[in-house]
């Protein structure tokens, strides 16, 4: 059973999977053949039963396909959160809090400092910046699944409506996204242009390419990064991001603890990220609350842009 | 405050000068009197809030947080402001955001018991952004990689005919918010009058002698004087109190109360700020002890006295002398010398020499001296600000070199993020275990042209071992002749020296790295 794409959850190569129509179609567009022997495609609030357990998915607001899995045997019920977040996104559905006795959480943010601000104000600081610096080009490193075509939309929501130039590793999801019905306005691609036609333009790649030399055919870009790490001033500066744009697909801290509550699970398993605060804190609200350990998990930075762009995959 | 904050907060991730003019600049632009003005006061940290300390602060985010919690956010975040900025509880139904300027006249009239009261009001009402800034201006020092100068130049570009020297000349006549200045630099106003002994006057200043220079050069135009290691400082007295100013127009007078105290007298001269002890001249190192303090012990006066050695003078009295020949400065500051005998001041002396080859020569001794080398004037020259061509060169002593090898290199900034731009290179030396090791012993990034940054690029990336964030560490493969004008010892640093002006002078592609030169021979070319 596969939550979202995202490569550090969606491995190639299962005999069978489980998963949102989205996801799979997803899933098949990164891996191929790879994808999984036996694909299952189960659409949200739909129950199927296996093995006297039913399962059920409903929406979890991370990216697009991504799902909670609703378990229930013998009257208990353990909900799954997978990656979520609480928020708004034009590009998915939004999380559905499904009351449970356990609730096994993700809290990739899960201290006090992770404050996601509205995500409006951060596509504004780009928007400023493209009209202050009109003779360089606006490098966006952004997740290739998700991310990059959230901001899009938010940057279209934002009214802007020139082209948005698209490292090749993008554009595989981008088209997915667009066959979904989410319309992401005009893309171009970025490779083969010239170096004047980007400037006072809007780049989107995968954050790798940002320090790649993938970079060096763009007029003078200003590096721009969209992610919840940027909250923390030192790990934008190490990330090397010029402008950093606080935009996460996770839950912030204040939706973590939130979403303790709307689930209102008396069990509360943490896992992935920093789970010792999280834990901490639940157990202060009454939560019997503990971290656990999942063996050879993953981390979103480790995705790689796909080889179809030529020097893309050079910097893991 | 809103507007400061995200001012700060682009500028803090913006490597480029040019970016950060243009942000400054436009700020300038958009910002109503008196915000401006404050914001101009904190960038060249004319604003200092003694009633409000760190603890105070962590008091108030004490009160508020679960105390396991916040060690941990501290832990992990780093720095205090910027963690109490990101944790503080949002508060609903707070009062509007503050603006900076209500910010800095509220904390400069409140008592030292209204601050926590006035601090935890605006933390409230701000956001994450605008806590962080408010929190930097409160603990002082902005650390947003602006200086002084860069902030007036970008004021400068207000005025298109304005030049920075312009505002420099008035600055220590002015006060925050500054309202006076921007009306003149918008047109609005005449240039603000100012108490002319209170003025810096622009500096003039030499161009480094090129290489084949000299056979165009008339011996008989120019006279020469020691270039001496110390700092170029302009001393003005004569007003309400003797002021010394840095080379871009700070006022550096609190540092140095045992040079100040002596000046008494009525005029504007140019000269080196120099570390003297019995007659001669202390190395550089010593003059550092001295820089950038506030407070200042007696006994650190007495273990390194400021001096100063004059070569030039702007104003005797209140006559206007820049636009008099050189010659003729030089013979009214010895004339004034002579008649006012100033002590822990004295003369930078005029060189004799017929031809450039004598004077070549006596350059050759400047490193055995201490000297950095000599300087260059035109007998006629007026003395205009800035760095015209021509008139005034520096002729620099030989550098150093050494043969280090590469060890790390870190990705540049701006133009410079997809290269790694940034070496540090080692010497060997014997390790604990007897073997040969490497340790660090400078770092450069430049003295290479944009063909060699390629070359330089792709090895680091074709002979990584490890990587750090944007940092690689390298295999012991690549040669670095590196340039430098001196070494001197250094705790800081795990070699135990510390090179000045370091640069990359060739990149031997054809020397073995295990022929790369030992720390001891670096050792052996220190200077103190």
């Amino acid at each position: 059973m596969i939550t979202h794409g995202h490569a550090d959850h969606a491995r190639p190569g299962h005999r069978a999977v489980l998963a949102t129509p989205e996801t799979l179609a997803i899933m098949t567009a990164r891996y191929g053949a790879g994808a999984g022997d036996r694909q299952q495609a189960l659409s949200y609030g739909k129950p199927v039963t296996i093995n006297g357990v039913r399962v059920t998915l409903k929406p979890a607001g991370h990216v697009l396909g991504s799902a909670q899995a609703v378990l229930e045997h013998a009257g208990e019920r353990i909900v799954v959160s997978g990656d979520y977040k609480r928020r708004r996104d034009p590009t998915c559905a939004v999380f559905e809090p499904v009351p449970a006795d356990v609730f096994i959480t993700e809290a990739t943010f899960g201290l006090p400092v992770f404050r996601h601000p509205d995500d409006r104000e951060e596509v504004a600081k780009l928007l400023h910046s493209v009209s202050l610096f009109p003779e360089r080009a606006h490098l966006v490193g952004a997740y290739a699944l998700g991310k990059a075509q959230r901001l899009i939309c938010l940057l279209r929501e934002a009214g802007y409506e020139r082209p948005i130039y698209i490292h090749g590793a993008l554009q595989n999801l981008c088209d997915l996204y667009q066959a979904h019905g989410i319309d992401l306005g005009e893309l171009r691609p970025a490779t083969g242009k010239a170096k004047p036609e980007l400037k006072g333009e809007i780049v989107m790649a995968p954050p790798s390419a940002l320090a790649d030399r993938w970079s060096r055919r763009l007029p003078d870009p200003v590096s721009v990064m969209a992610s919840g790490w940027m909250r923390v001033r030192q790990r934008a500066r190490q990330r090397g991001a010029e402008l950093p744009l606080v935009i996460s697909d996770h839950a912030d801290w204040d939706e973590l603890v939130q979403t303790l509550d709307d689930v209102g699970a008396p069990n509360v398993w943490v896992t992935h990220g920093s789970e010792e605060a999280l834990v901490h804190h639940a157990r202060t609200q009454g939560f019997d609350a503990r971290a656990l350990a999942l063996i050879g998990r993953g981390d979103e930075d480790d995705e790689t842009p796909s080889a179809q762009d030529p020097g893309a995959g050079q910097s893991a | 405050m809103k507007q400061f904050a995200r001012l700060l907060d682009r500028l803090v991730f913006t490597p480029s000068r040019n970016a950060k003019l243009r942000l400054i600049a436009e700020h300038f632009r958009q910002q109503p009197d008196p915000d401006r003005g404050y914001a101009l006061a904190a960038l060249t940290g004319q604003l200092d809030f003694k009633t409000a300390k760190p603890a105070t602060i962590r008091a108030l985010i004490e009160e508020r947080s679960d105390p396991v919690l916040f060690r941990w956010s501290y832990d992990y975040v780093g720095d205090l402001a910027e963690t109490v900025a990101l944790m503080w509880p949002a508060k609903p139904g707070a009062n509007r955001p503050p603006e900076l300027s209500e910010v800095v006249e509220r904390l400069a009239a409140a008592r030292r018991e209204e601050v926590a009261d006035l601090v935890a009001g605006w933390l409230d009402a701000l956001d994450a952004t605008g806590r962080w800034a408010f929190l930097k201006l409160l603990t002082g020092g902005l650390r947003v990689g602006v200086s002084e100068r860069l902030t007036k130049t970008a004021l400068a570009e207000l005025a298109p005919q304005t030049d920075v020297a312009d505002i420099e000349e008035i600055w220590h006549g002015l006060e925050p918010p500054y309202e006076d200045l921007f009306a003149w630099l918008e047109g609005r106003a005449d240039k603000p009058i100012i108490d002319a002994r209170a003025a810096f006057r622009p500096m003039m200043l030499a161009n480094p002698l090129e290489d084949g220079e000299l056979a165009s050069l008339d011996p008989a135009a120019y006279l020469a004087e020691w270039k001496w290691d110390g700092i170029r400082v302009q001393a003005a007295a004569g007003g309400q109190r003797p002021r010394l100013f840095s080379r871009t127009g700070e006022d550096i007078s609190h540092s140095f109360p045992d040079l100040t105290d002596a000046m008494d007298f009525d005029a504007v001269l140019d000269g080196e700020l120099l570390v003297v002890r019995d007659g001669e001249v202390a190395p550089f190192n010593d003059l550092q002890q001295r820089l950038g303090r506030k407070n200042v012990t007696g006994r650190l006066m007495a273990e390194y006295p400021a001096h100063l050695r004059v070569y030039d003078i702007l104003f005797e009295r209140d006559e206007d002398v820049r636009n008099l020949p050189f010659m003729e400065r030089r013979k009214r500051l010895d004339q004034w010398y002579q008649r006012i005998q100033p002590t822990r001041i004295d003369l930078s002396p005029v060189i004799d020499f017929q031809s450039w080859e004598e004077l070549a020569e006596l350059r050759g001794d400047a490193r055995a001296r201490g000297i950095e080398g000599l300087m260059l004037k035109r007998v006629d020259s007026a003395y205009v600000s800035g760095r015209p061509k021509g008139p005034w060169f520096k002729w620099k002593r030989e550098a150093l070199t050494v043969d280090c090898v590469l060890m790390y290199a870190q990705r540049g900034h701006g133009k410079r993020s997809s290269f790694y731009s940034d070496y540090t290179f080692g010497c060997w030396r014997e390790g604990e275990d007897g073997g040969e090791e490497l340790v660090p012993v400078g770092k450069a990034y430049f003295g290479f042209t944009d063909e060699e940054l390629r070359q330089l690029d792709k090895w680091v990336r074709d002979n990584t071992v490890e990587r750090y964030g944007p940092v690689r560490a390298v295999a012991p493969g690549l040669v670095l002749e590196i340039a430098f004008d001196a070494v001197h010892r250094s705790k800081r640093h795990k070699s135990g020296v510390a090179m000045r002006f370091p640069r990359v002078h060739r990149i031997r592609w054809d020397k073995p790295a295990g022929e790369a030169d030992r720390l001891r021979t670096l050792e052996g070319l220190l200077d103190d």
